[in-house]
């Protein structure tokens, strides 16, 4: 009827038109009541003398902590590191063609997640107690070598092999999660062009295979930075340990409890950061764009910021 | 056996549980040649093509390339299952280009051509970045080295597979329906490099549903159906005036 002058007029005039965006109340809304909640939290935090500040301040960087802290560090590393190395052979044991091995591997898996961290903690702490020696020479024959458990094993190293041989459990079906989420046509080409065996592994499944193993991976490390706190029990000087000790002989406990936290979160934070670029760094030649959009923002923000500092500051509504 | 066939298959069998893929095939290919093997899915082409370079292990027969068996060594009347080691040597000797390309995705255009020959033939990394050059330039890539798979189009993508299979200085490559994951306008610029290859000389044995391709480039077409080879010779005897009723059904059909 009358539509094709109306879709002339439209046409006619279109230059002239402007959009309005919408309008968006209720987001200003639910956002000025979450900034005075905030506003309120972070007022209860700082004015209420309980939280001891001073106190938080003053053994902050105290050098018995900052030695727990250094020890956590140590303990973890030495965890994941240990951790992964075990778990990637019982990964790709689970994964070989020699049924034995396979079975192995799945029952360590089974045994070694099963009992509670704390539980394998003490028993490694109390080996000396099961066997007063260890021997190495011809199995079921003579020795060469006998050293005493408590000599071979003391309190650290039983910390940190309880840590990573409870870990090797965990990494090791992170890892061969990742080796089974590689398309197996890859797998199949390398073969097909005669690719050796272990070379197919370590350059063609396992960069592919750490795009799932990375993300896991994270989890795992910071899970363990704050599970170190468990080798309390076994009077090691790690950090929750360690502000368990002052505060018994202070009584500032929240301020230290607070310290703590704080530590903990310096170090999350820290290899949150690092999985960022290590994810990136396994991302290349996918089309699937990084992990974290908010992250790459927020570095995007700051060189605006560095480049114009007067006037990227604000950040008006979007 | 002889060096007069590239490619010789004899009685091969091939069965998964109490399914018969392959019952009895054979097939010869003299160097030079282009064999183009069409028929219907489930007729066993792809594992026939996969049992050439022991993708796939046969049940009995035998297969073998210039004279060599591809998994096997003979003593006597028995064949002896090579180590994995011996086996993938030998598939040096044969390119393979999938349908689904499998370049690797975390290595760029040039890393995936080079990779197999300097880690399975251990040849000097000049010489092998050299010949990338040159088989990226022959594929229409030149400028895409430093590129990652992911960026390419599908047809660049098993163009780059094409040039990865030639790497090794094959003696055969096997085409395992090359153009079939492509969108069909991508599908002519990867049919004219395999063009290029047939007019050059190399030795193909080509798994497609591309008749007009065959028509033109095969010097055989074999046609194969439930497991056997029912029918080859040259394309126009073949395509033309096929002898069997299969042959002629499917034609039919397809064309």
């Amino acid at each position: 009827m009358t539509a094709p002058v109306v879709l002339e007029e439209t046409t006619a005039e279109s230059a002239a038109l402007t959009v309005v965006r919408a309008r968006h109340p209720g987001r200003w809304i639910t956002g000025a009541a979450v900034a005075v909640l905030l506003a309120m939290a972070g007022n209860a935090l700082v004015t209420n003398p309980a939280w001891d500040w001073p106190v938080v301040g003053e053994y902050l960087f105290h050098p018995s902590v900052l030695h727990a802290v250094l020890f956590t560090v140590e303990l973890t590393a030495l965890g994941i590191a240990l951790g992964f190395l075990l778990g990637t052979v019982l990964a790709l044991m689970r994964l070989s063609r020699v049924p034995l091995l396979a079975s192995v591997a799945w029952g360590y898996v089974w045994l070694f997640r099963s009992v509670p961290l704390i539980l394998q903690l003490l028993f490694w702490y109390n080996l000396a107690a099961l066997y007063k020696q260890i021997s190495f020479g011809v199995p079921f024959g003579p020795a060469f070598l006998s050293v005493g458990t408590m000599d071979l094993i003391g309190p650290v190293t039983a910390a940190a092999l309880g840590l990573a041989l409870h870990q090797a459990a965990y990494a090791a079906e992170i890892v061969r999660g990742g080796f089974l989420s590689v398309d197996p046509g890859q797998l199949e080409a390398a073969a097909a062009l005669g690719i050796p065996r272990a070379r197919q592994i370590l350059r063609i499944q396992l960069p592919q295979a750490m795009r799932s193993i990375v993300p896991a991976a994270g989890n795992e490390i910071i899970g363990l930075v704050k599970g170190t706190s468990v080798v309390y029990i076994m009077a090691l000087p790690e950090l929750f340990y360690q502000v368990q000790v002052i505060y018994n002989r202070t009584g500032r406990v929240i301020a230290m409890l607070l310290v703590a936290a704080i530590w903990y979160l310096v170090l999350t934070t820290v290899l949150s950061v690092g999985q960022y670029y290590v994810e990136r760094r396994f991302g290349r030649g996918l089309a699937r764009p990084g992990p974290s959009a908010r992250m790459r923002r927020l570095r995007r923000a700051l060189a605006v910021r560095r480049a114009a500092p007067r006037r990227g500051g604000e950040g008006g509504p979007r | 056996m002889s060096g007069e066939f590239m490619v010789d298959v004899r009685g091969v069998h091939k069965s998964y549980g109490p399914l018969e893929v392959l019952r009895g095939v054979d097939l010869r290919v003299r160097p030079g040649e282009v064999t183009v093997i069409i028929g219907p899915s489930g007729s066993g082409k792809s594992t026939l093509l996969r049992g050439i370079n022991h993708l796939e292990k046969i049940d009995r027969g035998y297969i073998a390339i210039d004279g060599e068996f591809v998994g096997y060594r003979r003593s006597g009347n028995r064949l002896h299952e090579l180590k994995e080691r011996e086996i993938l040597r030998r598939r040096t000797h044969i390119g393979f280009v999938f349908q689904n390309f499998n370049l690797f995705p975390h290595l760029t255009v040039r890393q995936n051509v080079t990779e197999a020959p300097i880690s399975a033939q251990r040849r000097p990394r000049d010489e092998v970045e050299a010949l990338a050059a040159e088989l990226l330039e022959q594929v229409g890539l030149s400028g895409k080295a430093d590129a990652y798979p992911r960026q390419l189009s599908g047809g660049q993508q098993q163009r780059v597979a094409i040039a990865r299979a030639l790497a090794l200085r094959p003696k055969v490559v096997l085409f395992d329906e090359p153009t079939s994951a492509l969108d069909p306008e991508l599908v002519g610029e990867v049919l004219e490099v395999m063009k290029a290859l047939a007019r050059g000389g190399t030795t193909m044995i080509v798994v497609t549903h591309e008749i007009g391709f065959a028509r033109e480039v095969a010097d055989t077409v074999a046609f194969m159906d439930a497991g056997r080879i029912v029918e080859q010779g040259p394309p126009p005897r073949v395509l033309d005036r096929p002898e069997h009723d299969r042959t002629r059904a499917f034609l039919g059909r397809v064309l």
